[in-house]
């Protein structure tokens, strides 16, 4: 039981990551589908940092764990950065359209994966996954309380922790307030002196940059450093998370949980076609999403500008 | 500009410090010729076809070999032109479906998922029904027939979910569609472990149901049936009274519910249109050509599509031709790839460097640059002159022309 909820949450991190950045960019009213994308290009960044910083060392054995962890998740942010460069130019700077981008930078970033990684060198890989996944307490028998709270690899806590502060610079910081006014109705926030650009800039970078990090929780803590090319699926996921979560970082803590149960139920339970269970986050998501537009809450709808781009001439 | 009283306030600071932050300026370009976006639209073709041809040359291609496989790949023998079309057929066929939902500003992004459940419909007709074709009771002609008609309403059934909801509580159409090809997705893998419960988990080649080759050449009929729902679709957008419905309710809702237009009855008409255009790309798909189905049968040209349609500026025509750019660089891009040696991902990259580019080219299109240098200067001189304390005569002046013109530079200058 313990066992299956920790596998849960580890497989949750992977799409907290790319929720939690979607959040952020579609709080900013873009509404960005290259999320699967971005992820694909963090897995690479990620890759291609601890490749690097393994090509240093002249034998395995000096491998630095914090190094190594901290490599990676700079360099999985730094790429997943660029992903969001692409798209926040096109669709920010040259206001081109945001679903046609997403898709093409998704198409890209997947294909840009396979190209890169098939041919990288993984030595070493194995080794890093070791230090990505080194918890508080590691061990075999472990007492239910360590194998659920602390047990877990940098990067589980590390998404928790991202979609923590996300939620608190969200709903508490002026610059929070200032995204929000963005995504809701840009025309009065740059009336207001609030810079659109910027802020749909920054929301953008940040958020690739977080979801660029789920590619690597997903190449090092879930697949013990092999390389494999699912990311894609992983990022719809997370866009379905997005809005099961109804745009807060917070819920979407517990909604990853629950797709995390949701995912890992079928092995779990031994079905061997798997196919219908799967399904089961989409099929909760879309519950939420009609629910959400039946209630017709404010609080409970997406930003009002989602999905257009902000020309200031335009009436 | 600077105000009559002389001094420079502190507004008009403020305007000049934004001036001086941006010295390019954006501008809706209002009175374009008409030549103009197919000559942005052609060059950008070009650059894109040149960047894929520098990444390969990086990756340890030749140059020449970029162009002579390209063309190689899609021309050399006449059964690659026939695949060809057949690409071109499909993925025009999913962009055509998509349009009538986009031109009334409903983003089905679920044509992926529809034709999936097209698809899947016709094999439930093959794998079920084909016993009788086999044993003489039913032709081959007549499966056919029941096939393409399960395929229109399972594509028809899958996109109306997301329509109604749109219809009647305003639900988000974008991540609901998006969610309905994941759930189709899961449908199909679950009937075929259910149809081969153990081994390879793969549904083999079924033998009924099989379009028949025209002149030797697989493929012929899809391309002819696309061929003509080509026309047919341009004809219903442009000229029935559907097709202008669906304008104005793309152009604004409430002009639609003005002049009396029911806007859920489009919604729903329009995307039931869809569904059956994406359940007829499913038919032609499995009876066609595959005549099996694997989750990976539309593979993602649902998504691709709808950039088809997008790029062809919901024009039947222009999609034409942008769909057989996009199956022109995918057959490149894979004959490449096994030539260089590149591994099967390689035709993405081209596509995605080519809806980048070409995505990138259509602000280019819709918005003009003005470039601000020469304002800069004329500002910088005007400082010049207000700590002179000579103003008031300039400044009127700037008020009558704002715009930064040759002239008004020359009379500065001889100033």
């Amino acid at each position: 039981m313990w066992i299956f909820l920790r596998k849960a949450v580890r497989l949750s991190a992977i799409y907290l990551y790319g929720a939690t950045g979607e959040i952020l960019t579609e709080k900013s009213g873009h509404l960005n589908l290259g999320t699967p994308g971005i992820m694909c290009m963090g897995a690479i960044g990620g890759c291609l940092g601890v490749r690097a910083y393994v090509g240093t060392l002249s034998s395995l054995a000096q491998m630095n764990g914090f190094a190594v962890v901290l490599i990676g998740i700079i360099c999985a942010f730094l790429f997943g950065m660029l992903g969001g460069l692409i798209y926040s130019f096109l669709t920010v700077t040259l206001r081109c359209n945001q679903n046609v981008t997403g898709l093409t930078l998704t198409t890209f970033g997947a294909g840009l994966m396979s190209f890169v990684l098939s041919s990288i060198d993984q030595t070493g890989f194995s080794e890093a996954s070791e230090y990505f996944r080194m918890g508080f307490v590691n061990g075999q028998d472990l007492d239910w309380f360590s194998t659920l709270f602390l047990n877990y690899g940098t990067l589980v806590y590390l998404a928790i922790a991202i979609a923590i502060i996300a939620a608190i610079v969200l709903k508490k910081t002026r610059t929070g307030l200032n995204l929000r006014a963005v995504g809701e109705n840009p025309a009065t926030a740059d009336a207001a002196g609030i810079s659109v650009g910027k802020y749909r800039y920054f929301a953008t970078l940040t958020g690739a940059g977080i979801a660029g990090l789920g590619g690597l929780c997903y190449i090092m803590d879930s697949l013990l450093g092999t390389i494999d090319y699912e990311v894609e699926a992983f990022g719809w996921i997370a866009v379905a998370l997005v809005i099961f979560s109804i745009w807060k970082p917070d819920l979407a803590i517990v909604g990853s949980l629950l797709f995390g149960i949701l995912l890992n139920a079928a092995d779990a339970m031994q079905i061997l076609n798997k196919g219908l269970i799967k399904t089961l986050p989409y099929v909760v998501t879309v519950i939420v999403l009609v629910i959400t537009s039946i209630i017709n809450k404010r609080e409970t709808q997406p930003p009002a500008a989602l999905g257009t781009s902000y020309f200031r001439e335009e009436r | 500009m600077k105000s009559v009283t002389g001094k420079p306030s502190k507004f008009d600071a403020f305007v000049d410090k934004l001036k001086k932050e941006s010295p390019i300026h954006i501008a809706k370009r209002m009175d374009a010729p008409k030549w103009l976006p197919w000559v942005v639209r052609v060059s950008a073709v070009i650059v894109a076809i040149f960047v894929c041809a520098i990444v390969c040359v990086g990756e340890g291609g030749s140059f020449g070999g970029f162009f002579t496989e390209l063309f190689r790949a899609s021309f050399s023998t006449g059964r690659r032109v026939v695949n060809l079309l057949q690409e071109i057929a499909i993925l025009l066929l999913i962009a055509l479906a998509v349009t009538p939902a986009f031109k009334m500003k409903f983003w089905n992004i679920g044509a992926e998922g529809q034709v999936l459940m097209g698809a899947l419909m016709s094999v439930v007709c093959i794998k079920y029904l084909g016993t009788y074709v086999t044993n003489g009771s039913m032709s081959d002609g007549g499966l056919i027939f029941i096939c393409l008609i399960a395929a229109i309403v399972g594509g028809a059934g899958w996109a109306v979910i997301p329509a109604i909801f749109k219809a009647k509580w305003n639900t988000n159409e974008t991540l609901f569609t998006l969610m309905m090809n994941y759930i189709a997705t899961g449908i199909v893998a679950f009937s075929i472990v259910a149809w081969v419960p153990a081994g390879s988990f793969t549904l083999g080649i079924l033998p009924q149901g099989h379009l028949p080759n025209v002149g030797g050449y697989p493929y012929i009929i899809n391309i002819i049936v696309v061929a003509i729902l080509v026309v047919l679709v341009w004809v219903y957008l442009r000229f029935s009274k559907h097709g202008y419905e669906i304008s104005v309710v793309g152009e604004s809702v409430n002009t639609a519910r003005y002049i009396g237009v029911s806007v859920p009855k489009v919604i729903i008409r329009t995307m039931l249109l869809s569904g059956m255009l994406c359940g007829v790309a499913g038919w032609l798909l499995v009876n066609g050509a595959s005549f099996s189905i694997t989750t990976e049968t539309v593979g993602g040209r649902g998504f691709t599509a709808i950039l088809v349609s997008w790029l062809g500026q919901f024009n039947p025509f222009a999609m034409v031709v942008v769909a057989f750019l996009v199956a022109f660089l995918t057959k490149g891009g894979s004959q490449l790839a096994s030539t260089y040696n590149f591994g099967g991902s390689f035709p993405k990259i081209m596509t995605g460097i080519f809806f980048f580019i070409f995505i990138a080219c259509e602000f280019f299109v819709n918005y003009k640059l003005k470039f601000n240098f020469e304002h800069l200067r004329k500002e910088k001189n005007q400082n010049e002159c207000v700590a002179d304390d000579v103003i008031d005569v300039q400044a009127e002046d700037d008020n009558k022309n704002n715009d930064a013109t040759e002239s008004n530079m020359d009379e500065e200058v001889t100033d």
